[in-house]
């Protein structure tokens, strides 16, 4: 699998989404900084890491999305290659309308770091293969505008192609109909807000984000 | 009409010059300075910069060991973690601005101490905080506690550095004056660290990151005089962070550093460009000429004095080796940031700026740098509290009352509410944080098997009662806490804050605090590497609690082999390793169940504490115990309560045979450890052949926490319930 994830200025999960890839599929990760206009050749795999793009001084993952790079990010995944955005990732991936919906501040108006379990809620996703009908895990997650939001007709929309990929067991931001993660209609664009790049062996607390890389590693 | 001009004498009184320090300073330059040389001087002279109340205190510490690569005086400690791994780290006040504006005031806070930690080459990897606020009740606490929380959170979060542990504490000896110390740890490899003496005359001297305003100027100043009723008006002294700029910063000055093309290095902090190019050109024996002309800047019309008084964030001052301008401009300009020469070394040892072709500034850099005034103030014996016997402090009216009242009261509540707001996890190397049962953060050395147990500590009410014990026991709790998850103690930074050193009482707490601390570290093998102090804390002439903070870094070689204080089982019995007398002297049972704050606190037996921290050690190390606890606030109650939260399993402890109980289950006795075992017989044999004293307390049953006496039961209280106390103080307070 060959793998690269974009950095950007601001961006601070960069090493650790690396770092989570390689460690859970054995596979070399590169990264492509923000000012690029052209994606390594013949990548399978392209993770937008968390952190605050920018500052998010603008709504967050506003000003990456308009990254040069990020023409050729939806260009790829056009062409059918995975993405996966995470926390701010998620954020931008919102923001550039590579998925629908938008992420707001959460209910409770602060910064929310803790661990919190979610549901696979749906098995049948390049994502979640590997889940092999475990329903619940457990990963960390640390934001202040994760409360997820979409319309009511695009929420049908969503809830009715099966788009919505995890859930919150314990919503903690706000987010409506539950949701933690969600992918586009074609299914190879994922955007979530609990971090698996934080999840990835059992010493930190939950190994359940390796799977995630390692359902990716697989449909590859 | 304008006002009148002041005189340069009026102004340096103004800029918080004593007359006699004037006087030096006039002699010193053999005329009258101008008033850029006067803000100059008067900010490398200010307590903050120049430690000249402290400083003949602070020559005490221990400060060289097998593992120290640097001591204090360079922008942060430097200890060596074996394969060549090294690591960086510094606590650091930010007091007076988080009082002033808490938000600003801490996030800045956290911003400066980072920036002291990749200044010298590491990677900032961990941050602590230890908070002091007052009175619940006072009507400016919430407003603090909110702005300083996501003050620190804002700009740590961002930057993503996670902060791991910590420590809060209320009391109303702080209510005019709150305390504010981050620390932060960085790693870097040990031959690779950066200082900041200049080298040799005729490099260049480069400004690079964030353009210079307004902000700040003569923060240091004002962090050196003490508040009254106006103080709120200083609020433009405080400076505004930029934590998206400090992350860029920090990759900007890591491949500046990587390239090869930095010689010496210094951040800017209090007294930006004034301190940094001094400490440079100081440091070096050279001299250094300025032109401020190619300071980056980020108002229009700033004069010299602005300039060189201004405390704006997220700066950095680096001599460059020579051929290496286009490396660091290319870095620079990948990154976003300024980057300008703006001046050089010289051979004159004077300080020469210029400004609109100007020499607005030529003075010699010696006085500046080591010669400023140096005090050693008169000081008074502290009044010690005298000690209590146990027999003579009640025993509680009500038992349930009492141990709900300790584990809920503020210094002893959960604060899940503060670090729930706190980035605990980025960096992926995070193995226990505030969120965790154990008594230090643990990090893993990144791509090795090491970690990093850190941990920050100071009981403000010992060094109150008795400065000498308190200093001494600030450190030993750092160490216990280190050796708690079963890693080697190496060295701590320490954040002196107290109040004004003009009094003789507060220099006599500072003098015996000191005493205690370097008394401390010398038994324990636990050097000084950096610190800052911060004095002035008292408002309208009442001071702070003495709080000497301690912030220390133990070793793991394996971060397999650690243990916390969750996961205890059925059936486990709970051994206490530790000898108690049943101190309730300066307690927290004294002060929230009888609402008294008198007595002395526990004596520090620092050989003992050596000898039981290494035998629990080993024990750990050898893999013979998972769940250990360290006795401090709360005494046995407080540890077991910990113990039972953490596992969510109920325990039944044993005080049949002592002969106060409450002394016994309340007192806060040192060198004591609280561990679960499924075999007790051995492990007190083996406490025995140490000469040690250990014995069975509780066992692990059921859902209750609960004691007998040696009338029968105490208290029986369900976890349930002692958790919705424990959990529910802090929310309650500060969102009701």
């Amino acid at each position: 699998m060959s793998a690269a994830v974009i950095v950007f200025p601001g961006s601070n999960c960069d090493r650790d989404c690396k770092v989570a890839v390689e460690r859970s599929t054995g596979e070399q990760v590169q990264m492509v900084w923000h000012a690029e206009t052209e994606l390594p050749k013949g990548l399978d795999l392209i993770v937008l890491p968390g952190g605050f793009s920018y500052g998010d001084y603008l709504r967050c993952g506003a000003m990456a999305a308009q990254a040069p790079i990020m023409q050729a990010v939806k260009k790829a995944a056009d062409d059918g290659v995975t993405v996966v955005g995470i926390c701010n990732g998620f954020q931008v991936l919102c923001e550039a309308g590579m998925l629908p919906g938008a992420l707001m501040r959460n209910s409770s108006l602060k910064y929310i770091c803790k661990p919190i379990s979610i549901t696979v809620a749906n098995g049948q996703t390049r994502f979640t293969s590997g889940y092999q009908g475990q329903r619940e895990i457990v990963m960390t997650q640390g934001n202040a505008d994760g409360n997820y939001f979409a319309d009511a007709e695009t929420l049908k929309r969503i809830e009715g192609e099966g788009q919505v990929v995890f859930r919150y067991v314990d919503n903690p931001n706000g987010s409506v109909g539950d949701i933690a993660g969600l992918q586009n209609e074609r299914g190879n664009v994922l955007g979530m807000m609990p971090h698996p790049d934080r999840a990835f062996e059992a010493e930190l607390g939950s190994a359940d984000g390796a799977t995630l890389f390692q359902s990716i590693y697989a449909a590859a | 009409m304008s006002a009148p001009q002041k005189t340069i004498a009026q102004l340096a009184e103004e800029y918080g010059l004593a007359p006699n320090e004037y006087q030096v300073l006039l002699d010193r330059l053999g005329r009258e300075p101008n008033q850029v040389e006067l803000g100059v001087f008067s900010v490398m002279w200010s307590e903050h910069c120049s430690y000249k109340s402290s400083k003949t205190q602070l020559m005490k510490f221990p400060v060289t060991g097998e593992r120290v690569i640097c001591g204090p005086g360079e922008n942060a400690g430097v200890i060596d973690i074996d394969d060549g791994d090294a690591c960086i780290f510094k606590m650091e006040s930010h007091n007076h601005p988080s009082y002033i504006e808490p938000y600003q005031g801490a996030a800045t806070g956290v911003g400066g101490i980072m920036r002291d930690v990749f200044t010298m080459g590491a990677r900032p990897v961990a941050l602590l905080n230890a908070l002091r606020f007052g009175d619940p009740s006072h009507e400016k606490s919430k407003r603090l506690v909110k702005g300083v929380v996501s003050g620190i959170g804002g700009y740590g979060n961002c930057v993503g550095v996670p902060t791991v542990a910590g420590e809060t504490n209320f009391h109303k000896g702080y209510n005019g004056n709150i305390l504010v110390n981050a620390m932060c740890v960085g790693l870097a490899r040990a031959d690779e660290i950066y200082y900041s003496a200049a080298p040799e005359a005729g490099h260049d001297v480069v400004y690079f990151g964030s353009k210079t305003g307004r902000d700040g100027i003569h923060g240091a100043t004002m962090s050196s005089a003490e508040f009254d009723d106006e103080s709120d008006a200083k609020r433009p002294t405080v400076q505004v962070g930029d934590p998206f700029a400090e992350k860029l910063l920090i990759e900007a000055t890591l491949e500046l550093m990587a390239s090869g093309a930095v010689a010496a290095i210094q951040d800017m902090g209090a007294a930006g460009l004034t301190s940094s190019s001094v400490e440079m050109a100081g440091k070096g024996g050279v001299g250094v000429e300025l032109d401020l002309d190619k300071v980056p800047q980020r108002e229009t019309g700033m004069t010299a004095y602005e300039m060189m008084l201004s405390e704006s964030q997220e700066r950095m001052l680096a001599v460059l080796k020579p051929g290496y301008e286009d490396v660091g401009y290319r870095i620079f300009q990948k990154w976003g940031l300024d980057f300008a020469i703006i001046g050089k070394t010289t051979n004159t040892g004077h300080l020469v700026l210029k400004h609109h072709g100007d020499v607005v500034c030529d003075v010699p850099l010696a006085p500046l740098f080591d010669d400023a005034p140096l005090y050693d103030r008169p000081w008074v014996q502290p009044e010690l509290q005298p000690r209590l016997d146990p027999a003579e402090v009640p025993a509680p009216e009500s038992w349930n009352d009492a141990v709900l009242k300790v584990v809920a009261c503020p210094d002893m509540a959960s604060k899940r509410w503060i670090w729930e707001q706190y980035d605990r996890h980025v960096m992926a190397d995070t193995l226990q944080d505030s969120s965790t049962g154990a008594d230090a953060g643990v990090i893993r050395v990144h791509g090795t098997e090491k970690g990093l147990a850190v941990t920050s500590d100071c009981t403000p009410r010992y060094v109150q009662a008795d400065p000498y014990e308190g200093g001494k026991q600030a450190v030993a709790e750092a160490w216990r806490n280190l050796t708690a998850v079963g890693s080697r103690p190496i060295a701590i930074t320490d954040n002196l804050n107290f109040g004004n050193p003009q009094r003789p009482d507060i220099m006599g707490q500072i003098v015996r605090a000191t005493d205690g601390m370097a008394e401390a570290c010398r038994e324990l093998d636990f050097p000084v590497v950096s610190g800052n102090v911060s004095l002035y804390n008292e408002t309208n002439g009442v001071a702070i609690p003495p709080t000497p903070t301690v912030g220390a870094v133990g070793l793991l070689t394996n971060y397999d082999v650690t243990t916390g204080f969750g996961g205890a089982a059925e059936g486990d019995q709970l051994v206490l390793i530790g000898q108690t007398n049943g101190e309730l002297g300066a307690s927290i049972y004294l002060r929230e169940v009888l609402g008294r704050e008198d007595g002395a606190p526990p004596p520090v037996d620092l050989k003992l504490e050596r000898k039981t921290g290494d035998f629990v050690r080993g024990l750990i190390e050898a893999g013979e115990l998972t769940l250990v606890h360290d006795l401090s606030d709360g005494g046995l109650i407080g540890a077991a309560a910990d113990i039972a939260l953490a596992s969510d399993v109920g325990i039944e402890l044993n005080a049949s045979s002592a002969a106060h109980a409450h002394a016994f289950l309340f007192g806060e006795d040192q060198a004591r450890y609280l561990v679960a075992v499924a075999d007790a017989d051995a492990l007190i044999a083996k406490a025995k052949d140490a000469g040690l004293h250990a014995s069975v307390v509780g066992l692990v049953k059921g859902t209750d926490f609960a004691s007998s006496g040696p009338k029968g039961e105490l208290f029986r209280i369900p976890v349930a319930h002692v958790r919705e106390f424990h959990e529910g103080w802090m929310p309650n307070w500060i969102e009701g």
